[in-house]
């Protein structure tokens, strides 16, 4: 049980990495508020987008949204990552990331938003025009605030998944909490960090999880 | 060299692809093998979960709720590279494809757990009781009854669970397992030319745009009835 | 309060053989009920005679449906001593999936299982409770069907019946069974109107087959015609029961009185 401790509970480990830790947890923070918000905006816009039922955008846009969500968003980010020096384009590692998390995110926000919206009766849109409201005063005003609450759980889940998907900046050598905690094992020889990390987004993203479960069974009970 | 003709040497290398095309369809059947192997154990896990958690044992319940909420905290990545790294150090070295089996298949079985259990609220009530009113039990009700109808119930988001956690193959990369991408990327290096990149993109686009199309029909077909 | 009302067996009876001399097959006495904080039944007894058909009439919220339920343990009394067909449904020890499949349940919402046919819904208790065979089960089944006068519909989901037809096959997944008495819980509340008369047709032929039954329901004229008992009930108590041509004609309470003329309007 001490050699356990000392292997996954080391404290001694666990407070020299601390330092680099938080940084890398700052680190993933920053990701977050960069990734989620660039996401968000990507797919209000697919999804607005996705009104227009003519075949020239819907087809086009289901390719779109069905080509980022087919890819692994490991594969795309090491693509941009890998690829994008011999295209003669530098960006850095956060640039990248940011890029790779955009196309996937937005993706995934916009399905989201979609569905939403066509689970908004059409009698919403007649009344709302009726009354002398533009097209995009409608969407803004009357569809989008119903069609957002009535897919918030799914929002939650994927924003969720946002959050838990920064860790794969580390493959790309960004500072983030994995990256760190893994350095940190590597000079140390001691798991502990990664348990560290581990425990970090643990406490991090439980709430969430929690407040999930319950919108989730909520959802289920109000049908 | 015009910049078109640069960028299909780049990207689309003719003679880099034919060198590193047998490795990249190596890959792609690892990857198929690993993914129908997290499939099947993670839905099998989550769904034992699910039914384990009907029975309303107290104390058995807040374990499985713990373990749910562990599973769908943590990211995959972090699971992997703990299992991977963690576990020599306690004298068992799995390698990094069981490392990456082991921990897909408990994200998955958390996330099937969760929606199967939801599932099986969703049923009404009634079902229940006209069961048990004609003399079923509790097991027979459940098998017969209730999770026939809660597995419709959660057959969609099952379905779009099930493809994005089995994209997560590509993280293998991370701890050596030959999978599509780790390939490639290590034939970029060999060959200072992307285009195997490319290749293992296109494979990917292979293996998943049917999957993913997949799930989108069987949104639509389960969404017309109820 | 507990009203004892003793039953006079000499009245005549408007239908059916003459009902009361042997034990009852239900004889719940002195039944409690507590929903949290909510008294729902007040120390209820309802006894009820081979053949006999008892109808429970009363205002919504009357504890009715919960003293139905009770009689087949799909809720537990608080207290009180529930006997069926000789058999103690609260005894710890009582068998309570071998009682109930003599008890046959009809629901207000049918709750016929949506992803079988017809004859799936009738011989899964079949086939689970009774052990039968799949073509004894079917043969079963498919006899329970036309006595409810859907057997075309053997091989229909219940998605593809109208309320009236998944009501009835609801019957025949009772009766196939072959219960001691049936409970039927509003039976006709959830149908259009146009649709009540056919259940109410397979009650009837029900009754003359002699099936002991126990209906809660608001069809006044079905009560009228072919109840042996009327027992109107209010506020979790027995107020007040007798054949249906007193309660309907001359009821003695004015709670009774109450309910009745407001059915009227």
């Amino acid at each position: 049980m001490d050699e356990f401790i000392a292997t996954f509970f080391n404290v001694e480990v666990i407070r020299a990495a601390s330092p680099i830790l938080l940084q890398g947890l700052w680190m993933t923070l920053l990701l977050v508020l960069v990734a989620v918000p660039l996401g968000i905006a990507g797919g209000v816009l697919l999804a607005v987008l996705s009104v227009f039922r003519h075949p020239a955008v819907r087809w086009p846009l289901i390719a779109w949204v069905d080509f980022f969500r087919a890819f692994p968003p490991l594969v795309l980010l090491v693509f941009i990552y890998a690829g994008l020096p011999f295209a003669g384009i530098e960006i850095g590692a956060f640039g990248c990331v940011a890029i790779g998390f955009f196309l996937n995110t937005s993706s995934y926000y916009g399905e989201i938003l979609r569905a939403g919206i066509e689970s908004i009766p059409r009698g919403q849109v007649e009344a709302a025009r009726s009354t002398g409201l533009s097209a995009a005063q409608t969407m803004t005003w009357v569809v989008l605030p119903q069609a957002v609450r009535n897919v918030l759980p799914d929002l939650v889940s994927n924003t969720l998944e946002v959050v838990k998907l920064t860790s794969i900046a580390s493959v790309v050598a960004l500072p983030e909490l994995l990256f760190q905690a893994r350095q940190a094992q590597s000079v140390t020889y001691n798991p502990s960090p990664i348990v560290a990390a581990a425990i970090i987004y643990f406490l991090l993203l439980w709430p969430f999880v929690r407040l999930l479960s319950r919108l989730e069974h909520k959802a289920v009970a109000r049908r | 060299m015009d910049s078109w003709d640069r960028f299909v040497f780049t990207f689309f290398n003719a003679q880099v692809m034919a060198t590193y095309l047998p490795r990249i369809v190596e890959g792609f059947f690892l990857t198929v093998q690993l993914a129908l192997l997290i499939v099947i154990s993670g839905l099998a896990l989550g769904l034992l979960l699910a039914v384990v958690r009907s029975f309303g044992i107290r104390p058995l319940n807040w374990l499985i709720i713990f373990l749910v909420d562990l599973f769908r905290a943590l990211p995959p990545l972090v699971i992997i590279v703990l299992i991977y790294f963690g576990l020599p150090s306690l004298g068992a070295a799995p390698s990094g494809f069981v490392s990456t089996w082991i921990s897909l298949t408990l994200v998955l079985a958390a996330f099937a757990e969760e929606i199967v259990w939801g599932g099986i609220l969703a049923v009404p009530k009634g079902q229940w009781e006209a069961a048990r009113s004609t003399g079923l039990g509790f097991a027979t009700t459940l098998t017969h009854v209730v999770l026939p109808q809660a597995l419709r119930l959660s057959i969609p988001p099952l379905t779009n669970r099930t493809i994005a956690i089995t994209k997560g193959t590509a993280l293998g990369s991370v701890v050596a397992v030959a999978e599509i991408l780790s390939v490639a990327s290590g034939a970029v290096g060999f060959s200072s030319n992307p285009s195997p990149l490319t290749l293992g993109a296109i494979a990917y686009l292979i293996l998943f745009v049917p999957v993913v199309a997949f799930g989108r029909w069987v949104e639509t077909r389960f969404a017309w009835k109820r | 309060m507990i009203r004892r009302r003793t039953r006079v067996a000499a009245e005549p009876v408007m239908t059916g053989p003459a009902p009361i001399v042997a034990a009852p097959i239900v004889a719940a006495s002195g039944i409690h009920k507590h929903f949290g904080a909510l008294h729902v039944l007040k120390g209820v007894d309802l006894a009820v005679a081979e053949r006999e058909l008892v109808f429970v009439i009363g205002p919504s919220g009357s504890g009715k449906s919960t003293l139905l339920r009770c009689c087949n343990r799909l809720e537990t009394p608080s207290s009180g001593r529930i006997i069926v067909d000789g058999i103690d449904l609260l005894d710890r020890h009582t068998d309570i999936n071998a009682v109930r499949r003599r008890i046959g349940m009809v629901f207000q919402q049918f709750n016929l299982y949506p992803h079988m046919t017809a004859r799936g819904n009738v011989t899964l208790a079949l086939r689970k409770v009774l052990g039968k065979g799949r073509a004894e089960a079917d043969e079963i089944a498919d006899a329970a069907l036309a006595r409810v006068g859907l057997a075309e519909k053997a091989n229909a989901y219940p998605l593809e019946l109208s309320g009236g037809q998944q009501q009835r096959v609801a019957i025949a997944r009772a009766i196939a069974l072959e219960p001691r008495v049936m409970l039927f819980d509003e039976p006709t509340s959830a149908l259009d109107p146009e649709l009540v008369g056919g259940v109410l047709a397979v009650m009837r032929s029900l009754r003359e087959a002699g099936m002991t039954m126990v209906v809660v329901s608001h069809e006044m004229g079905f009560a009228r015609a072919a109840a042996d008992r009327v027992v109107f009930m209010d506020h979790g108590l027995v107020v007040e029961e007798g054949p249906p041509a007193q309660i309907f004609g001359a009821p003695e309470q004015e709670r009774t009185r109450a309910f009745l003329r407001q059915l009227d309007h």
